[in-house]
């Protein structure tokens, strides 16, 4: 108790650049909703719901006229709209990863992104399940994978990875909203005790719940937010493990391998990363959150993308060997034809994005530079979009070459899927407006002057023994 | 003793150092009905204050075991009462198949008995409370530390001395 532990010996580069005091970052992250709507915010947002606009056109058509409208045929029964689900839900995994499981690691970093990243979880999941929504062709049936009594006596099929997913995914969406909300609560109250206007105050107020920051509440939400991490931690894992076994409990080559589990969701967490990049390097330039969001932050992203990139590359070749090896006929073509078959460009398109170019991170000097991870980050992105279209496009040469079939998509795939980006940014736009992108107090919490035995508060506090006298400057230095 | 009127006695401290320090002599001075207010998690608080570990966990274990049973007992019940039918030469059931959904709703109990467990546990939401009247408090979800005694506690009388001597500052009684 006696010796004063020094975190700046422990963590040598601050967590939070730029000087701040517990004051400044509350003024800093709460300024950027506070400030009156910019010019910026409005044409980005106008253009969003041009993309929402153009997936609410693109649904409503397909819903009159029918998955027919797509470019499905019967080797490929599962198109682009297989292909954009796991591409969202992989998405989301980053912001899980870096609530979840960095938290229990103590990887303190981790509180200048995990909000962004948490609201990027949850928009990519609405996008993610929009997808098998309208892909079941009559929406209006789609309580039938809920085991809801009904007239026909009928129940869902609970064998059936599909259904394993229905509750994997509806699963995760419930918990990350719910994680992400607990999260809110405390820097909600703080929106609503520094509202202007009364109805900032009420609608903040309501959400908050009346929060207050009393010490026996921290205990419960700490603990309660301590559990939610180890809960979310392990569902994660299942969540892309059970989207890995649409694929793999079948018995089509190419997909009936026991590495896709692993596979997915290295491939889940790269591409996450990846996303939280893309849109945390403009909006830290935009909100001026360059001290909470550091060159560090976006260093340790390039790092966790360029291992999970190797990884990826692993089971790529890893893939490879087996195809070989197992000597199934089938499973060998599977794989020759992806490479060098009608879609080999898809292939090769995917390995120069997912595992040539993230090699680039082997070098600090292009860690550190946020430009250049800003534009590796989008070929990780494309790279992994074509993963999933590599591997749905399995199906294409199946069995027998009689039934074999080239799949291109038709103009409504496109739109459906340029849609959901602005279904996506739409929300995410709505969040940065309104909600505190910056997770305020743990921010705070992470501060050396957090610590009740920082240096500069123990020399004060044995000599005057809690007499506040003199303690300003310190505290705010 | 305290009249009606008064919920109970509010001080600020300059810093959480300060603030645990309080805490600490809040204890050992016997108070029993005391909080403090900040605006993040101060670490040591709770041993500060004396209190015992959080229950939260048990209701999540509740949930939990909840999730778990539900989901076994769902999966059972209807493949293998309500409608046994043969697919793909499977048996009826096999915990094999039924793990995965029983994972993910033994995952979501646990998650809702985590996070209404907690705010059940800090009775919240509470839209209003004596506090909000006092408009310095305002600064607790920002840069301020607070300790309030309330005048529930039997040693309430003495609590202004107590607060003044362990370094409070604008002590002001909170109007119930």
């Amino acid at each position: 108790m006696a010796t004063p532990t020094s975190q700046e010996t422990v963590f040598p580069p601050p967590l939070v650049e730029g000087g701040h005091t517990f004051g400044s970052v509350t003024d800093a992250i709460c300024g950027v909703v506070e400030k009156p709507t910019s010019n910026g915010w409005k044409a980005a947002f106008t253009a969003a719901l041009a993309g929402l606009a153009l997936f609410g056109v693109s649904v409503g058509y397909l819903i009159w006229e029918g998955t027919g409208i797509w470019g499905l045929n019967n080797p490929v029964a599962w198109g682009w709209a297989i292909v954009n689900f796991v591409f969202w839900v992989g998405i989301g995994h980053a912001g899980t990863l870096i609530s979840a499981i960095l938290f229990l690691f103590r990887q303190k970093w981790r509180t200048s992104i995990n909000r962004f990243a948490e609201a990027m979880t949850i928009f990519a999941v609405i996008c993610a399940l929009t997808f098998p929504t309208i892909h079941v062709g009559r929406v209006w049936l789609l309580y039938w994978a809920m085991p809801i009594p009904n007239q026909m006596g009928l129940w869902p099929n609970f064998r059936s990875p599909l259904l394993w997913d229905v509750f994997a995914v509806s699963t995760y969406f419930t918990v990350s909203l719910l994680f992400w909300f607990v999260g809110l609560v405390p820097d909600l109250a703080t929106l609503r005790d520094r509202a202007k206007t009364k109805i900032a105050h009420t609608l903040y107020g309501m959400a908050s719940l009346g929060w207050r920051g009393a010490n026996r509440h921290w205990q419960n939400y700490e603990r309660a937010y301590l559990i939610l991490a180890g809960l979310s931690t392990p569902l994660v894992l299942s969540v892309h493990t059970i989207v890995s076994f649409d694929f793999a409990v079948s018995v089509v080559p190419g997909w009936h391998t026991t590495i896709f589990p692993p596979y997915f969701v290295a491939g889940a967490i790269f591409s996450g990363f990846a996303m939280v990049l893309t849109l945390a390097i403009p909006a830290r330039k935009v909100f001026g959150l360059q001290d909470f969001i550091t060159v560090r932050h976006i260093e340790n992203m390039n790092k966790i993308i360029l291992v999970t990139g190797m990884m990826v590359g692993y089971a790529y070749a890893m893939e490879f060997f087996i195809a070989w090896y197992s000597q199934s006929a089938y499973e060998s073509f599977a794989f020759v034809n992806r490479a060098f078959g009608p879609y080999a460009w898809a292939y090769w398109i995917m390995v120069s994005c997912n595992v040539i170019t993230p090699q680039l991170f082997w070098f600090k000097k292009i860690r550190t530079n946020v430009g250049l991870s800003f534009i590796l980050s989008i070929f990780v992105n494309i790279g992994m979009w074509f993963e999933r279209f590599v591997i749905t496009m399995s199906l294409h040469r199946d069995f027998l070459p009689s039934a074999w079939d080239y799949y291109s998509p038709t103009i409504w795939d496109i739109t459906t899927f340029v849609g959901t980006f602005g279904l996506f940014f739409t929300l995410f736009l709505l969040f940065l407006r309104f909600l505190p992108a910056v997770a305020i107090a743990e921010v705070k919490g992470v501060m050396p002057q957090a610590n009740p035995h920082w240096e500069g508060y123990h020399q004060h506090s044995d000599a005057a023994h809690g007499t506040t006298a003199g303690h300003g400057d310190k505290v705010h230095g | 003793m305290a009249d009606r009127r008064t919920w109970g006695l509010l001080a600020e401290f300059e810093n959480p150092a300060t603030l645990l320090h309080a805490a600490e002599r809040a204890r050992d001075a016997g108070y029993k009905n005391f909080e403090t207010w900040t605006p993040f998690p101060i670490h040591g608080m709770d041993r500060a204050m004396g209190l015992k570990g959080s229950k939260v966990g048990w209701i999540v274990l509740g949930g939990g075991l909840t999730g778990l049973a539900g989901a076994l007992l769902l999966q059972w019940w209807t493949s293998a009462v309500a409608y046994p039918m043969v697919i793909g030469g499977k048996p009826y059931f096999a915990w094999e198949w039924a793990t995965p959904v029983t994972f993910e709703l033994s995952i979501l109990l646990s998650a809702f008995g985590a996070v209404f467990g907690m705010f059940a546990l800090n009775r919240l939401p509470r839209p209003y409370h004596p506090l909000d009247r006092i408009p310095r408090f305002r600064k607790v979800t920002d840069d301020a530390f607070f300790l309030t005694i309330e005048a529930t506690d039997p040693k309430f009388a003495q609590a202004r001395e107590f607060l003044e001597q362990a370094g409070g500052r604008n002590i002001t009684e909170v109007p119930a």
